[in-house]
């Protein structure tokens, strides 16, 4: 009786102890994605003022401008829309969008010396650098999150205590993000 | 290995040293209980022949059960230590006039922007950044918990390094704060400081002869402890040589434990980056610099990410240096870095 008691006990501090550690990662998870989501507004805000300062240099690469422009009000959008695979697809172009115009902007002596313009650059590399790295951290913790659900004898609880694996941030196969950047230097 | 191997090993690594260097302290500790002030944790069912010729529970308070001098050793050690930890990185700041980098400052401007990065890419809160007036190359970290920490790297650091480099190095820093590495060298400065106490201590009370040499000597107890006469001189011996090689023994452990923190470090940069060869080619560049940073004393020698004193030891690869310097040999930690880079290339199968 006292044995049955003592286990029964034991077991239900476990399921607490699991329970409760399910939900700080769940929370974590969701914190993680917020944080994705800030970095992509600050982008959004970034690029029209990039664009502005470059676009009096670079007038010979009107189509790579426009296609930043468009990519951009492109995401906006899919980021109003709140469906993430759209999200992933169109902050994938601009991605790649940016990436050409950065690699492009090195051609352009004038721009490097141009102390507005390097700060610019510094931003942007700044906020891309913090893009990929809230979703590498993202990443981690969902991993994380998933291991500990699945993992033997959580896996047969986790379900029954409605937690489901959260998604990882990936490309579609198809996103444009994958390819490298092209870009064509004989002018 | 790959990144997350190596860290594993290191903190293995880590507990295995830890874990001696306790024992190491209990000895000395307890030994010194035992042989000094009369220790004996069964201390109840020793006899002794009373003044009739009878045997019986000798009185109270003759032996103590407690191990005092373990605990007052520790409890000192840690209060110094504890004084470095609370006042530490205030200190170090002062000492190496390190002032906080400001965002007018293009240089410094990327310095700030590279550690929120490093802040997001670690999952804690950002630490503050500070910039130190030498033109050396180094940077170290400081701090208790993340929440409270501090970056600082030298002017010449953040003039000869490039984004992706300095950006290793601040990835560096910022893993020594989240393995918490000053809470690590908190403790094994207490167990420095104790052991050092205790071996110091002993070291007096043998030199005036407070106690004879041989062990159960003591008048009050001679009696009751006739077997294990050999094997005690043995063990007494035996703590007497590592009471003497006490201080140096401390030094090399702790030195190794710095050394691990430091390979873990590494690691976890890559890991942070993911990109190992910026690290290995910030570290190429902070070595060709080499030279003593006058600033940094040797109080954060172990959160810098090279060694601070620029010490040819560090040079030599050899078994002196692997045993004496707070950081492993630049070659081995570039070698580590360069093996993370290759698992991280190959195809995953």
């Amino acid at each position: 009786m006292i044995v049955l008691a003592i286990v029964l006990l034991l077991l239900g501090g476990w399921l607490v102890m699991t329970f409760n550690g399910l939900i700080k990662l769940r929370n974590q998870v969701a914190n993680a994605f917020r944080q994705i989501d800030v970095q992509l507004k600050r982008r959004h805000d970034l690029i029209p003022n990039l664009v502005e300062s470059v676009r009096g240099e670079m007038k010979f690469e009107k189509e790579t401008l426009e296609r930043v422009i468009q990519a951009r009000a492109a995401a906006v959008s899919a980021g109003q829309g709140g469906n993430t695979g759209d999200i992933l697809a169109k902050e994938g172009m601009l991605t790649q969008a940016l990436g050409r115009l950065i690699a492009l902007s090195e051609n352009y002596p004038n721009l490097k010396a141009n102390e507005s313009v390097k700060k610019l650059m510094e931003e942007l590399t700044h906020t891309e650098n913090q893009i990929s790295f809230s979703r590498q951290f993202y990443n981690d913790v969902v991993t994380k999150f998933n291991t500990d659900q699945q993992v033997f004898p959580t896996n047969l609880f986790s379900a029954m205590l409605g937690f489901t694996p959260s998604a990882l941030w990936e490309l579609p196969a198809d996103s444009p993000e994958r390819e490298n950047v092209k870009v064509n230097l004989t002018i | 290995m790959n990144i997350f191997e190596q860290q594993a090993a290191n903190r293995r690594m880590t507990a295995m040293i830890i874990a001696v260097f306790v024992a190491f302290f209990l000895f000395i500790g307890l030994g010194f209980d035992y042989f000094y002030l009369n220790f004996n944790p069964m201390g109840a069912t020793q006899l002794g022949m009373n003044a009739d010729g009878y045997y019986e529970a000798r009185a109270p308070g003759a032996g103590t059960s407690i191990p005092f001098g373990t605990i007052i050793a520790l409890l000192v050690g840690l209060g110094m230590s504890m004084n470095s930890l609370i006042n530490g990185p205030g200190m170090v700041l002062r000492s190496t006039m390190a002032r906080r980098a400001v965002s007018s400052n293009e240089k410094e401007h990327q310095f700030l922007n590279i550690v929120a990065e490093m802040s997001t890419a670690s999952g804690l809160p950002a630490p503050a950044a500070y910039v130190v007036p030498d033109s050396d190359l180094n940077a170290f970290a400081t701090g208790t918990k993340p929440e409270n920490s501090v970056i600082a790297v030298t002017e010449g650091l953040l003039g000869t390094l490039n984004r992706e480099e300095l950006q290793a190095v601040v990835a560096h820093e910022m893993s020594h704060i989240r393995n918490y590495d000053m809470r690590l060298m908190t403790v094994t400065a207490a167990l420095m400081g104790a052991i050092a106490l205790l071996s110091d201590y002993a070291g007096r009370s043998m030199r005036y002869g407070r106690r004879g040499l041989s062990p159960g000597s003591s008048s009050s107890r001679g009696s009751s402890r006739k077997g294990g006469g050999a094997a005690a001189l043995i063990i007494f011996a035996v703590w007497i040589l590592l009471v003497i090689l006490a201080p140096l023994i401390s030094r090399l452990l702790a030195m190794a434990i710095s050394r691990q923190r430091e390979f873990l470090a590494d690691a976890s940069a890559a890991e942070l980056t993911r990109n190992p060869l910026s690290l290995v080619s910030a570290l190429e560049k902070i070595r060709r610099a080499v030279m003593p940073t006058n600033a940094i004393n040797n109080g954060v020698a172990h959160m810098c990410i090279a060694d601070p004193r620029g010490s040819l030891i560090e040079e030599k690869m050899g078994f002196a240096a692997d045993l004496l310097a707070t950081h492993p040999p630049m070659e081995k930690r570039i070698l580590a870095l360069k093996v993370m880079a290759y698992q991280a290339g190959k195809p995953q199968v």
